[in-house]
């Protein structure tokens, strides 16, 4: 009786420490994400060479669709791979290819940043933070909102469901419209022009 | 994690993003820093849907999936602009496009 009873107390125990490793693992894990993330923001503000921002920046996209999973919106980080890093990315690949000359990569290579212009914009970008900090600070509302980890069900469903049968069924069709023109647009605004002979 | 972890990378995004707006001199480079900034909008978005409304609720997430919808459109817009300009002046420097410069 008594052996059985310090069993129940080291499977407790055991219990806790599993537990406790498995919140610290999580906390690693998603400050791993947060710091890949801003890192390579960073990167992406700053490096000279153009090819090397946008592959900076893929990384930026994948450590979001982290935070997404994070956040529990599985479908969301889906989304955020398939269209940012499979499609975005790509665009802007292409956009670079067709822009720059023909032996040269890196756009601005020479004085790619004016020294006035940087002081200027590192101020604002500084101070409009600090605002930000501040009011993320102070906001009695949002404070002590902890996730408390319960898992909740998949979210492809309910998202399906609201888009195509509930709430959001004008905005799904008004964005549709928005793409159908913003294709056609891009393809008129690109094209060579052909004159008439 | 608190709601506050996720704000604070969203605003560290945000400004790098209006950072590279800013100073980049290569319209391209501007593009980079106005995805940086539509990301960190859809983070907050996804980060309050989770925090502040009923764990049922994810009307946040979905207006995310439209940001990121608007982001694809814009992309491809702005590319499209920067090829009309590249083939007009032979250059997508912002400064060097003032044709209509007094």
């Amino acid at each position: 009786m008594k052996r059985g009873a310090a069993r129940q107390v080291i499977l407790t125990i055991r219990l806790r420490q599993l537990k406790r490793m498995e919140f610290t693992l999580k906390t690693f894990i998603f400050y791993g994400f947060a710091l890949m993330t801003i890192a390579s923001a960073l990167v992406v503000v700053t490096v000279r060479n153009i090819v090397h921002a946008a592959f900076s920046l893929m990384v930026t996209l994948f450590g979001v669709a982290g935070l997404y999973v994070f956040l529990q919106a599985d479908f969301l980080a889906a989304t955020q791979v398939i269209v940012y890093v499979g499609g975005i990315l790509v665009l802007i690949l292409f956009g670079v290819m067709m822009t720059s000359g023909r032996f040269e990569i890196s756009i601005d290579a020479k004085s790619h940043i004016e020294r006035g212009q940087l002081l200027i914009g590192g101020v604002i970008a500084l101070a409009l933070l600090m605002l930000l900090l501040t009011v993320i600070a102070n906001t009695p509302v949002w404070k002590n909102l902890t996730d408390d980890g319960t898992e909740l069900p998949p979210t492809t469903e309910r998202i399906g469901e609201l888009i195509l049968n509930g709430q959001f069924l004008l905005p799904f069709e008004v964005v549709s419209v928005l793409l159908l023109v913003a294709l056609i647009g891009a393809a008129l605004i690109s094209r060579k022009e052909v004159r008439d002979q | 994690m608190t709601l506050q972890h996720y704000l604070v990378i969203s605003a560290i995004l945000f400004t790098l993003g209006i950072f590279a707006v800013l100073t980049r001199r290569n319209a391209i480079s501007i593009l980079m820093g106005i995805e940086l900034i539509l990301n960190s909008c859809n983070l907050n978005f996804a980060a309050f849907s989770r925090f502040m409304t009923p764990p049922e609720d994810i009307s946040g997430q979905i207006i995310a999936i439209f940001g990121i919808v608007l982001a694809a459109a814009e992309a491809a817009v702005f590319l499209a602009i920067i090829l009309a300009i590249y083939r007009e002046f032979g250059s997508i420097r912002p400064n060097e496009v003032d044709t209509l410069k007094g």
